[in-house]
């Protein structure tokens, strides 16, 4: 299993930026996959894809340690993949089938995978940032040396537990690193409708901790960047607010098709800046990857997930008792 | 035996936890240097230290979120909100996360944290420092909540919760912290999920939990001097889980059975055992189900006002007088 998730110190090598690549792709099919997945029936229930905004996923994660946490957000699967889950699990639990993370109750919003640092996606906007100030509290208190990363959405900020869990991991200076992935809109809210300032990292000030802002398309600048937090995290501190500017590419969910609150105009703009392709233009440029070396790349994270689906297919229903086991530990 | 209020009978439950577990943090308002609104953490910063006697902001919702995500990293955090109707914040963390997660994510790690908090009336508090809301609590799975109604049991279910590995809403009443009994020393543990028969009685069954014991009590023994009517008092203890089994013995004997609680009455904590009866006890009833709690309105202030709208021992004691005599 390829993970983003290691000990590095920059730069990157070539090696590294085209395991992040593989990495990238796997999550853009993941997702993909989802998307067609749903359109025939075989899965249900509702996921949120992240497809265009693997740079950030992808990018932070390669600045974690695989003992560091990582907490995310209701579009959770890119940021599972990349700390190094395993696409069939993940699959598996999209299919609703017992060898999935959550055993099948959890589905696309309640993944962890506490062995490899996952502290879990989670369906309640901003929901996770307290846990993640609290794994980040456990971490200092216990003398660690581990980093928690909570990401958020744009949408995210509106909550009372963003600023909460920000106030208190900046004034307890806990080795945590807020990651903003602000793809521009809140299901169909623009940004702009609801949030009096442009930049979400301009809101470190008022924490009086380091904001950054960051092309989320380039996973070479979001990687330089997140060390930098994760460094300053762990050295003790304290926070760092970094926000990655990304666009999702797909509806806001699978009942979202028809984007009324965006221009396809805005839409073809960002696919310009597509984060897998900003990523194979500097690695072509530079003469690190052939054509050939990308088509076999593609390839290989297609049948990656075809796997993935073909595991959770074949994997076995729940059993009616797991309706009402778990409870209780 | 020695003798210790419920506030400190809570505290010891504390220190004897902290002094066996590193793992215990505490994490509240004000529970540092102040103390705590009601001193049950009096003294605990001077004893353990700031990392593990924390104050935090005034973020309800937060204070449970940094306990649950410290216990997932393997500290064992015993949360304090402040005044239980402040919980209103924190709801969000207790049933979306804290409750769920063991469940959710497919049984793979507990949420091992205690919420303590103080409920009740009968200060003068008002409104938005009074209430009961345990119900709330009961309405949602994955959660255990306790309710003592003594120093010992406060002291006993408290060393229980700690020692769970489920989260637990430890529900404590204002009232009750001055009161004094006897507490046993040393470490002991009061298990969840079994009632304790404060009064027996064969006439009628009162069942109840928290300060109402104590109420139900007094008036239970003014029945018996008055009108020679003996009333079973039952402590519920805990109301997740619930000891069904000590109610419906008791009420399949006595055929009257009468709910005490302080929390509002509709879809409250008394709605939910009455129908429990019904369905294990049912054929036993000599007479319909009857209960006492809080009016449907906010908790006022006045004295005189606040006596009306909260369960006493005299709507208690007329309440078993007509069930007994129904
Ligand atoms: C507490 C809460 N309120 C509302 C929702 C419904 N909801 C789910 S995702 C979402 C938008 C979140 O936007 P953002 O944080 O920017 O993340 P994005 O979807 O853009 O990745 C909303 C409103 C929710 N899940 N939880
Ligand atoms: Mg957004």
């Amino acid at each position: 299993m390829i993970s983003a998730a290691r000990t590095q110190s920059e730069p990157m090598s070539p090696e590294r930026r085209i395991d992040l690549l593989r990495l990238m792709l796997l999550a853009r099919r993941f997702d993909e996959r989802l998307m067609e997945l749903f359109g025939q029936g075989l899965i249900t229930g509702t996921a949120h894809a992240a497809c265009g905004q693997e740079a950030s996923a992808v990018g932070v994660c390669a600045a974690l340690r695989g003992t560091d946490q990582v907490a995310s957000t209701h579009r959770g699967h890119a940021h599972l993949l990349a700390k190094g889950g395993c696409p069939d699990r993940l699959m598996a639990e999209l299919f609703g089938k017992r060898t999935g993370y959550s055993k099948g109750r959890g589905g696309s919003q309640h993944v962890a995978a506490y062995e490899i640092g996952f502290l879990g996606s989670n369906g309640i906007t901003a929901g996770g940032l307290p846990i993640a100030t609290g794994a980040a509290l456990a971490a200092q208190h216990r003398g660690l040396d581990s980093v928690v990363v909570a990401f958020l959405g744009d949408g995210a900020v509106g909550q009372g537990a963003f600023h909460e869990a920000i106030n208190v991991g900046a004034a307890w200076k806990l080795p945590i690193v807020y990651v903003c992935e602000n793809n521009l809109y809140a299901m169909g809210t623009a940004v702009a409708n609801t949030s009096p300032v442009t930049d979400v990292a301009d809101r470190a000030a008022g924490y009086g901790i380091p904001g950054a802002v960051v092309d989320g398309q380039d996973v070479d600048a979001v990687y330089s960047s997140a060390s930098k937090a994760v460094e300053r995290a762990r050295s003790g501190d304290g926070p760092t607010l970094l926000e990655c500017k990304t666009y999702r590419y797909f509806g806001h969910s699978k009942g979202d098709a028809e984007r009324p609150y965006r221009s396809r105009d805005e839409e073809r703009w960002w696919e310009q800046r597509d984060p897998i392709r900003v990523l194979t233009g500097h690695l072509r440029g530079q003469g690190l990857l052939t054509e050939e070396q990308e088509t076999a790349l593609r390839e290989e994270a297609a049948e990656r997930i075809e796997r993935a689906v073909r595991f959770a297919m074949d994997s076995p229903k729940p059993e009616p008792a797991d309706a009402t086991s778990d409870l209780f530990a | 035996m020695r003798k210790l209020s419920y506030a400190k009978a809570l505290r010891e439950a504390l220190c004897i936890e902290m002094d066996r577990d590193e793992r215990v943090i505490l994490l509240g308002e004000d529970i540092a240097a102040y103390g705590g609104s009601f001193k049950v953490t009096d003294g605990l910063l001077a004893q353990y230290g700031a990392e593990r006697v924390r104050d935090t902001p005034i973020s309800e919702n937060t204070i449970v979120g940094l306990a649950t995500g410290a216990a997932l990293m393997g500290l064992r955090p015993v949360a304090e909100i402040m005044f239980m109707d402040f919980i209103g914040l924190a709801v969000d963390q207790i049933v979306n996360h804290a409750a769920k997660f063991h469940y959710m994510y497919g049984g793979q790690k507990a949420v091992p944290i205690v919420v303590r908090t103080p409920a009740g009336g009968g200060r003068g508090y008002g409104p938005t420092h009074s209430q009961s809301l345990e119900a709330w609590f009961m309405h949602s799975p994955g959660l255990k909540v306790a309710c003592p109604a003594t120093p010992a049991d406060a002291k006993g279910l408290l060393l229980s919760a700690m020692r769970d590995d489920n989260p637990v809403l430890f529900v404590e009443n204002k009232l009750l912290y001055g009161v004094q009994d006897e507490v046993p020393e040393g470490d002991y543990t009061v298990p969840f999920g079994q009632a304790r028969i404060a009064r027996e009685g064969t006439d009628l069954t009162i069942v109840t939990y928290s300060r109402m014991v104590g109420e139900s009590v007094v008036a239970a023994d003014a029945l018996e001097q008055q009108h020679g009517i003996s009333a079973a008092v039952i402590d519920l203890r805990t109301l997740c889980p619930l000891d069904m089994d000590t109610v419906t013995e008791s009420v399949s004997a006595t055929g009257r059975c009468l709910i005490v609680a302080e929390d509002y009455q509709t879809a409250g904590v008394a709605a939910e055992i009455g129908f429990q009866v019904i369905e294990r006890a049912f054929e036993y009833l000599d007479a319909p189900l009857r209960r006492v709690c809080g009016l449907d309105v906010p908790i006022p202030c006045a004295r005189g006002l606040e006596e009306i709208v909260l369960p006493t021992r005299s709507r208690i004691a007329t309440a078993a007088f007509e069930l007994a005599t129904f």
